[in-house]
């Protein structure tokens, strides 16, 4: 009865991985023959700067996309979990981005930064802030910023859905008891909302590092790893390696770095959380 | 925090940040719908803060003229399809998970919260070459396949954190009266995990609609291609024409607006599926 399960996830995930490490060994384009080189693209990419660059560059896009994702959704959460009527709307219309695909995101957005016409800057003058051009994805000091920013708006509404049902698991009577001893709203939030919310915090955590790691569609479409190498991160390297230079071996190479880091990440949470222990989570946790 | 009710300062700004997250958050929505009732002219002309004067349909047609219902009717294919199968693998893998305690059962299910780790960027170059050996580049098959497997992972994981909670007595029941092992899983086991099932498969929909590298690298031809590579090629084609690429956008996000309006509930606990405990 497992077996078709067992067949397709081995077909098609676990023995392609495994492939990748054999493919990062040849000189290859896709057609053709291959030839085995062994560590050669390994040497001349570890070489090039090429690598690491991307590589620096996705741990940056990961930084950043927690540290605007996280606090904010949370915040979101908390605010959302409030029982009042409005919020519960609120709520309702918050989720509204997560029903687009990334690429639609990513196009409606280089339209709202763009330059000519675009949404932010035609704000900006009227504001009077700067000079009210910004060219918010060309410019490649702040590009990959902005990236993040994108990803955040995407992604902060699912953050604090997480959010929302941690607060609303917290006993109702840990606040009364807050109350009667005189705590205010803040002082309630970091002595009690804040510590009960440490095993969502570590799942939001989780999902935003991994999920940023292989971050791929966006990018691709908003400026497919420009201006320049800007936004170049592990993810669009690879592509371009693979499909548009038809280097398998380097995309290979870069596939592996991405599977290796993926694995240490998920390493890591099983450790922190016990994700595959067959007991319930339920109780206890 | 319903005890709360002091109109303090600090209440009034936490509504105002819930405010000004309502206009950040879905501005660029609207945004979205408002432009794809604007003529190309009134784009250029108008302000693009404010809704057009005089809305029209006319990109909407322009969209359609374009092929965008095969689009539609291939992404309906390779999600359907693959939601199906999905549901079905990961319901009868998690049945054995949770029925069985035998090491090799055991060593599988751990294989695959490994897997959970695996990213698919990390395996599309293997992948490509398969499906390119087995004649299935440029098909929908092609790419129905890997994204059945990349999804069982976590569906299975969350279908065994559901099922075991089903207790053994029904089981049990079930056994006495003869029934075998497919018997249970779909009259007992299916009706009993509704739920979850649910949530999986919303969760797995959004997904594949929402797919974009399987179909960029196992795709080129237009009869297969499915919506996310359709805005792109369409906004490749039309750069300048703002309005008509927000109705392609608008036109894409059809069914999962439609199903938000309706199960919104669904769809959220599906979101969620599984991380949210």
């Amino acid at each position: 009865m497992m077996l078709p399960a067992v067949i397709f996830f081995a077909a098609f995930a676990l023995i392609p991985m495994c492939v990748a490490v054999y493919y990062s060994g040849l000189n290859w384009s896709g057609v053709g023959s291959a030839t085995w080189v062994g560590l050669e693209n390994w040497k001349s990419m570890l070489a090039s700067g090429e690598l690491w660059h991307s590589f620096w560059l996705t741990i940056a896009l990961m930084f950043w996309c927690w540290v605007l994702q996280n606090p904010l959704g949370l915040v979101i959460g908390v605010f959302t979990a409030g029982a009042q009527r409005h919020r519960a709307v609120f709520g309702a219309l918050y989720f509204i981005p997560l029903l687009f695909s990334s690429v639609a995101i990513g196009v409606t957005w280089s339209y709202i930064l763009s330059p000519t016409f675009g949404l932010m800057d035609n704000l900006l003058k009227a504001l009077g802030i700067g000079n009210g051009f910004e060219n918010w994805l060309g410019n490649p000091h702040i590009a990959l910023f902005v990236i993040a920013c994108i990803i955040s708006w995407q992604y902060i509404p699912f953050n604090a859905l997480l959010y929302q049902s941690g607060v609303r698991q917290i006993p109702r009577s840990l606040y009364e008891a807050a109350m009667i001893d005189g705590a205010g709203p803040i002082r309630m939030f970091f002595s009690i909302t804040l510590p009960q919310l440490k095993y969502t915090i570590t799942t939001t955590t989780v999902l935003i590092l991994t999920g940023t790691l292989t971050y791929f569609d966006l990018i691709y479409v908003v400026t497919n790893g420009g201006p320049g190498d800007a936004t170049q991160v592990l993810a669009i390297d690879m592509y371009k390696q693979a499909f548009t230079n038809l280097n398998i071996g380097a995309g290979s190479v870069i596939a592996v770095v991405l599977a290796v880091f993926g694995l240490l990440l998920s390493i890591i949470t099983l450790k922190f959380t016990g994700f595959n222990k067959m007991e319930s989570q339920m109780e206890g946790a | 925090m319903k005890a709360v009710r002091r109109v303090s300062i600090g209440n009034l700004l936490f509504e105002l940040f819930g405010v000004i997250w309502l206009v950040v958050g879905c501005y660029p929505v609207f945004y979205i719908l408002t432009t794809s009732l604007r003529s190309q002219n009134g784009y250029l002309l108008g302000n693009p803060w404010v809704p057009p004067l005089h809305p029209t349909l006319q990109n909407y047609d322009q969209v359609i003229q374009s092929g965008f219902t095969r689009a539609f009717i291939n992404s309906a294919i390779v999600s359907v399809s693959t939601v199906v199968l999905i549901v079905i693998f990961s319901l009868l893998l998690s049945y054995v998970v949770v029925r069985t305690r035998n090491p090799v059962v055991r060593t599988v299910f751990n294989w695959f919260v490994v897997g959970l780790a695996i990213p698919v960027q990390a395996a599309i170059i293997p992948v490509y070459i398969l499906i390119t050996k087995l004649g299935l580049y440029d098909t929908l098959l092609g790419m129905i396949l890997p994204m059945v497997a990349f999804a069982l992972p976590l569906s299975t994981l969350i279908l065994v954190n559901f099922v075991r909670d089903i207790p053994n007595e029904l089981y049990e029941a079930m056994g006495i009266e003869g029934a075998n092992d497919f018997q249970i899983v779909f009259r007992l086991v299916a009706p009993l995990a509704r739920p979850a099932l649910i949530s999986v498969a919303v969760y797995q929909f959004v997904q594949s609609w929402n797919n974009f590298l399987f179909p960029l690298v196992l795709t080129q031809s237009a009869s297969v291609r499915v919506l996310p590579l359709a805005i792109v090629q369409f906004q490749g084609e039309h750069t300048m024409d703002v309005p008509v690429t927000m109705a392609a956008v608008v036109f894409s996000a059809i069914p999962l607006f439609l199903a938000y309006i309706f199960g919104g509930r669904y769809l959220r606990q599906g979101m969620l599926a599984g991380f949210g405990k």
